[in-house]
């Protein structure tokens, strides 16, 4: 019999087009004005901490829509905008410094929809407002300092073996070790080279009474500490943003050496560039008693030591290992010592505790020095664009060791407002090597509902000429292919919002309005072709079995290449052109079943297997 | 049944193939003077530098901005309207020494002496370095949409078909890209991606077209190909109206409805899905053809489908 679907195939379609929609549903109800709470410095937020700001707000006469405690972290909707200040004001003073506190919307879908892992589409920022920056994190120095931690290494490694050097030291070529005659040289390269696990080259580099040995980084290994500096710095960004207390913020890697960094309602922009971008970070050093400051000053310098400024004034001669980094610090917290001055008490973890407890314990009664680092944009830029850092280092406190340190000590020598920078830093981890911003968009939270309206209407009145002008042209085939447009339409929001990573912008909305536009094609397809049919003189179902049969090449070669491009537009677009190229793939995706299958059922289920004298199309 | 063309039997279409192809020729090779010549208005993602995007509460004074703009250290910033009176955007290029962030702060300043209830909508900055990628990302994107086009119809098609799909779509790009740097059209990321858009509409037209002429091929067993493809093009004339109608109702509906920030977008579709019709016709169609296309071409290849086991009832 033509033109009849097996019961299958009609239920195959019901099902898919019921679960598009069912998906597509969440968006429908709208955003919530919610507060959220996360707690941060190592406190978390536990039941009791929903009560207790379950009875604040009851106290304070705020009526909670919902409150919701999820992965530690608590979600409260209220009414409306007025209230979610008054609720942000009083949950922030309340709970104090350990919380951070922020406006949030959160979808209002049903719980039970939720359950069910419905949810709305993501918005991007252009629709909800934000600051999206684009931070480039800068090779050259996460290699640097690689390289001065290597010279350490194998001024350790040689002394430990007895190899006698004459010296070490990175250079532009690589790092070089001397030695003063060749077979010390054989022996030291020997040796670092089966200890160095691929990690260097090492090249004899020799010349007369010279003896070199280069030793520079594999491809591989510089392959790995970009891939390792980049990582890193996304963590500790990621900390960052949650110490600023942002809600939903995104921290993505682009490439090999960017970070993209979203803060959805965040205005604020001076804050968030000088929390997420600032480099400081400190590291402990032994004072260089034995070198004279004035020797040191006029250039006679042992190898191992070197001049630094410090904060107050004057200099302050000290040695260049590094007895402690600031990688170990695992919490710092601004309080105030005895005189009121302000410190930052430090907690170390358990090797930065013991690597500490062992210097401190042999170094009783000298002086160490606390050495601050930062990168500071320079304003300037280098000749390829990027923008010119400036390190700077200061020592910002000098201290008698007066006992062993253990696992937590104070740092003093700071003004309040660095005191609590430095904290927030500290406790957040130090980036392992400099980023900046190169690029930065802003946009206003107006500016992201304006968008929105604009999508909508641009999609009402597209959507609407098109649907008058199919049912009018081809009649009941027309109504047909509005409901699969209509459905098509649907399915896209529905599978939009299935995706966990697809995120909806305004090109996005762009997209779908093409779709409707587009997605016609098949329709029009199928039915010029079975209007050709019928002219030429064929009996309606096979009129009707012909026109499908002939249109199914043509649609899904016309749907393959646009495809191909969408695909392109995909892998190499950001951002914005990545989210329409996502909503072009899905609606071709879903245009092709809802013109090829979707009509096909409710023609068949109408006019399959009947007598037929004529036909509305 | 209601019918915008009827058509009896086959159209000579390609009748006037020549002057329209010679004079296609003529748009790609005008508008290669003029983008090589007038260049492109390469916006901001492209370039680089800052843009501020501002709304007045009352028509704002574009003239006497420029002048205390020009009157600070950020001489040589583009004001201009964006949409209504009231809404302003300001172009600046990245300055040596000077900090983007200190540039906003003195064109916020600047705006405020004129009007105080002036509101920031958006900022932007883009690092020249970032821009410099995304054109060459932006054209090798082309390049290859273009390459995988010509392997996907090779492989479908034929290869004579596919060169003259790929040769209409270079046609395509080239000349939205001609009409954007004779108009001096800004084009920024959203009009790149409208770009590629129009590559696929415009072969989605070709490959109807061709389809029809693959499968006339074998039906019209003693048709001339010229002749094949007129009544090719005929048969598919009605589908190529009403798709190319209804989609340019809703890029229309995206220009006047959209927002400023999709008119680039729309303006790059408007442009190539009317270049990209015609030229599935008079480009892909009149090129396979002078390649010498003919009925041996379409053999091999076989296409499954739907139906095909019916008896036929064409004579």
């Amino acid at each position: 019999m033509l033109n009849k679907y097996p019961m299958w195939k009609n239920l195959l379609v019901i099902i898919i087009i019921a679960v598009g929609a069912f998906y597509a549903v969440p968006n429908l109800f709208g955003e919530d004005h919610a507060v959220q709470v996360v707690g941060t410095r190592g406190a978390a937020v536990t039941p009791a901490t929903e009560s207790q700001v379950e009875q604040l707000l009851a106290s304070k006469g705020i009526k909670i829509k919902r409150s919701e405690l999820e992965n530690g972290q608590l979600l409260v909707r209220v009414n409306n905008a007025e209230d979610q200040l008054l609720a942000k004001e009083a949950i922030a003073s309340t709970l104090g410094e350990n919380f951070s506190v922020a406006l949030n919307l959160a979808p209002a879908t049903p719980a039970w929809l939720e359950k069910l892992g419905a949810n709305p589409m993501k918005l991007g920022l252009d629709l909800r407002g934000g600051v999206h920056f684009l931070m480039e994190v800068d090779m050259s120095e996460a290699i640097r300092k690689m390289e001065d931690a290597k010279v350490a290494d194998f001024r350790s490694q040689l002394r430990e073996q007895s190899i006698r050097y004459a010296g070490a030291k990175a250079t532009p070529k690589g790092i070089e070790v001397r030695f003063r005659d060749a077979d010390t040289l054989a022996k030291a390269e020997q040796y670092l080279k089966t200890h160095s696990n691929n990690e260097m080259v090492f090249t004899d580099t020799s010349n007369g009474d010279n003896f070199v040995l280069l030793a520079s980084m594999s491809e591989q290994y510089l392959r790995q500490i970009k891939e390792d500096a980049l990582t890193q710095n996304i963590t500790t960004i990621r900390n960052r943003v949650n110490e600023l207390g942002v809600a939903e913020p995104v921290v993505q890697r682009q490439g090999a050496e960017r970070i993209i960094v979203e803060l959805p309602g965040v205005q604020d922009t001076a804050r968030a560039k000088e929390i997420l971008g600032a480099t400081a970070s400190i590291e402990f050093h032994m004072v260089d008693q034995k070198t004279d400051l004035a020797a040191a000053k006029a250039g006679r310098i042992p190898a191992g030591s070197e001049v630094y400024k410090r904060r107050e004034g004057g200099e302050v001669v000290l040695h260049k290992d590094v007895m402690l980094t600031g990688d170990h610090i695992t919490g710092a917290q601004p309080s105030f010592d005895q005189y009121s001055r302000p410190q930052v008490s430090i907690n170390l973890d358990a090797k930065g505790g013991s690597i500490f407890s062992d210097v401190t314990k042999d170094n009783i009664g000298k002086p160490m020095a606390t050495l601050f680092i930062e990168y500071k944009d320079s304003g300037e830029r280098n000749p390829d664009g990027s923008v010119k850092m400036n390190k700077v280092e200061e020592v910002i406190s000098v201290a008698t060791i007066q006992a062993r340190l253990g696992r937590n000590f104070v740092i003093t020598g700071l003004t309040h407002g660095e005191a609590q920078n430095l904290a927030l830093l500290l406790r957040a981890g130090a980036l392992i090597a400099p980023v900046s911003i190169v690029e930065e968009r802003t946009i206003g939270p107006s500016l992201g509902a304006e968008n929105i309206q604009n999508g909508l209407q641009a999609m009402i009145w597209g959507m609407a000429v098109v649907l008058l002008f199919m049912m009018i042209y081809y009649r009941a085939f027309g109504v047909i292919a509005n409901l699969a447009l209509t459905a098509n339409l649907v399915m896209v929001v529905g599978v939009m919002s299935m995706i966990p990573g697809a995120v909806l912008t305004l090109p996005g909305i762009a997209g779908m309005v093409l779709t409707v536009g587009m997605a016609v094609d098949g329709n029009v397809l199928i039915n010029e072709r079975i209007r050709e049919e019928l002219r030429a003189g064929r009996p309606i179902q096979q009129a009707i079995h012909e026109g499908y049969g002939n249109a199914f090449s043509t649609i899904a070669d016309a749907n393959i290449t646009t495809f191909i491009t969408a695909l392109i537009l995909f892998a190499v677009g950001t951002g914005a052109i990545k989210g329409f190229a996502v909503t072009l793939m899905i609606g071709i995706a879903t245009s092709m079943f809802t013109a090829i299958v979707g009509t096909r059922a409710i023609v068949n289920a109408l006019w399959g297997g009947k007598r037929l004298k004529k036909l509305s199309i | 049944m209601l019918q915008i063309l009827s058509f009896k039997g086959s159209v000579n279409f390609l009748r006037h193939a020549l002057p329209i192809s010679i004079m296609s020729l003529i748009l790609v090779v005008l508008s290669l003077v003029c983008l090589a010549t007038k260049g492109i208005n390469w916006g901001l993602d492209f370039t680089g530098g800052t843009s501020i995007q501002l709304t007045f509460s009352k028509p704002a004074d574009l003239s006497s901005l420029r002048d205390t703009l020009d009157n600070e250290i950020i001489a040589g910033a583009v004001v201009q309207n964006f949409g209504s009176s009231r809404d302003v955007v300001v172009r600046l290029q990245t300055k040596e020494g000077v900090k983007s962030d200190d540039q906003v702060k003195l064109v916020l300043s600047a705006a405020k002496a004129q009007d105080p209830a002036v509101e920031q909508k958006s900022v932007e900055f883009v690092g020249p370095q970032v821009g410099k990628e995304l054109a060459e990302q932006g054209s090798l994107a082309v390049l290859v949409a273009l390459i995988c086009i010509l392997l996907y119809v090779s492989f479908r098609f034929e290869w004579r078909l596919s060169l003259g799909a790929v040769a209409a779509l270079a046609h395509d790009v080239t000349v939205t890209l001609g009409l954007f740097s004779f108009l001096q059209l800004e084009f920024d990321l959203t009009v790149l991606a409208g770009v590629l858009t129009v590559v696929g509409y415009s072969l989605n037209d070709t490959i109807v077209v061709f389809d029809r002429i693959r499968e006339n091929f074998l039906k019209m067993r003693k048709a001339t190909p010229t002749e094949v493809v007129n009544t090719s093009i005929t048969q598919t004339m009605s589908r190529t109206i009403i798709t190319t109608g209804t989609t340019i109702i809703t890029v229309i509906a995206l220009f006047l409805k959209g927002g400023t920030l999709i008119h680039g977008f729309a303006t790059s579709l408007l442009m190539g899905i009317t270049v990209g019709t015609y030229s599935s016709i008079y480009v892909a169609s009149f090129l396979a053809i002078k390649l010498g296309i003919c009925r041996e071409h379409m053999m091999p290849v076989q296409v499954e489908k739907e139906g095909a086991d019916q008896p036929s009832i064409m004579p």
